[in-house]
């Protein structure tokens, strides 16, 4: 018996020791990190646009949108949780933010359309990517969850499309979109491993018909002051209570 | 921007009815708005678009005459099926 089995306050603000002690498949759990934070941080950062969007029904469309995020990565910390012996809540509410794994991608706070949809398109671009290969993954249980995840992201994929096609047809739109994806491209590169890069580049540049600049990725790990302010609100009222049952 | 008119099923086999419409700019983003507001809660297992302009909207009939005889609202269905059911109740105990 181990002090991190016997302290499930330590276990949950430390899973970074916890894994080391325990030598569980490494990679595997922080693969699964990674991905529920930027599925949990995206959709929150999606969720801004609620009551303010251009439309109502762009206004339904992208909370709903918002809410599958936050649901994959419900499903993602689940599988981490059986791993480490805590909660989906406590991996997604209870860790120290230089804990938190998303790509700084998902960490900048854009409230503006084009930006928005930018690194919507982005981020669905490389997702799909990394579900492709999850899907292929050997552990049955990870890939059954891609698969399930990636039906869903099927239709998130369809919105971000029509949406760049909508933003390329006029010129004031295509300008935007540009800006906004090259403002964006170092921070996408981020999400995937090296060895994805090149594809991802090559079917961003097909779908926004423009060549990418040469970029310096900004790497996993990293945290925008963006992040604490999130956390700070997305923890707010789980930390007014701490260890009640909701 | 343009109207689609949405027809939900609830179930397979079951018929399309009439949910509410979306207002999207072209029909592929009616198609993700349709999905969004009328399936988001699992609540429909399949959809229906319908662009508004491609629906011929007819005029109401105008009543000239009496028809009223041609309802069935004179006619007990419940009645006939309790005396039905009732006969062939005889029927299975004999």
């Amino acid at each position: 018996m181990s002090d991190f089995d016997a302290n499930p306050r330590t276990a949950r603000s430390a899973p970074d020791r916890l894994l080391a002690f325990l030598g569980k498949p490494r990679k595997a759990i922080e693969l699964l990190l990674e991905l529920a934070d930027d599925e949990l941080i995206l959709g929150w950062r999606d969720s801004e646009w609620t009551g303010i969007a251009p439309t109502i029904e762009e206004d339904v469309a992208f909370s709903s949108i918002a809410q599958n995020e936050i649901g994959h990565a419900r499903a993602l910390y689940e599988l981490a949780a059986a791993e480490l012996g805590t909660t989906a809540d406590e991996l997604a509410f209870d860790r120290r933010p230089e804990e938190y794994r998303c790509a700084p991608l998902v960490q900048l706070r854009r409230l503006e359309w084009a930006r928005t949809i930018a690194r919507h398109f982005l981020y669905e671009t490389a997702d799909a990517l990394r579900l492709e290969a999850l899907k292929a993954s050997d552990d049955a249980e990870l890939a059954g969850v891609a698969a399930k995840i990636d039906r869903e992201e099927a239709y998130h994929r369809m919105h971000a499309e029509l949406w760049v096609e909508r933003l390329r047809a006029s010129e004031d739109g295509a300008a935007r979109l540009r800006e906004a994806v090259e403002e964006l491209w170092p921070y996408a590169l981020g999400v995937l491993d090296a060895g994805q890069r090149p594809e991802y580049a090559r079917r961003v540049e097909a779908a926004v018909g423009f060549s990418l600049p040469d970029a310096e990725p900004v790497e996993r790990g990293r945290h925008e002051p963006e992040l604490a302010e999130l956390l700070e609100e997305m923890t707010m009222v789980r930390r007014s209570a701490p260890g009640a049952q909701w | 921007m343009g109207v689609w008119e949405v027809f939900r099923q609830d179930r397979k086999g079951q018929p399309f009815e009439h949910a509410g419409s979306v207002v999207a700019p072209d029909a592929g983003l009616a198609e993700v708005y349709a999905r969004e507001l009328y399936s988001r809660r699992q609540e429909s297992d399949a959809l229906w678009l319908v662009a508004r302009e491609a629906i011929r909207a007819l005029e109401p009939v105008p009543a000239e005459f009496d028809l009223s005889y041609r309802r069935v609202d004179g006619y007990s269905l419940r009645l006939r099926l309790r005396e039905a059911r009732a006969a062939l109740g005889k029927a299975e105990s004999r």
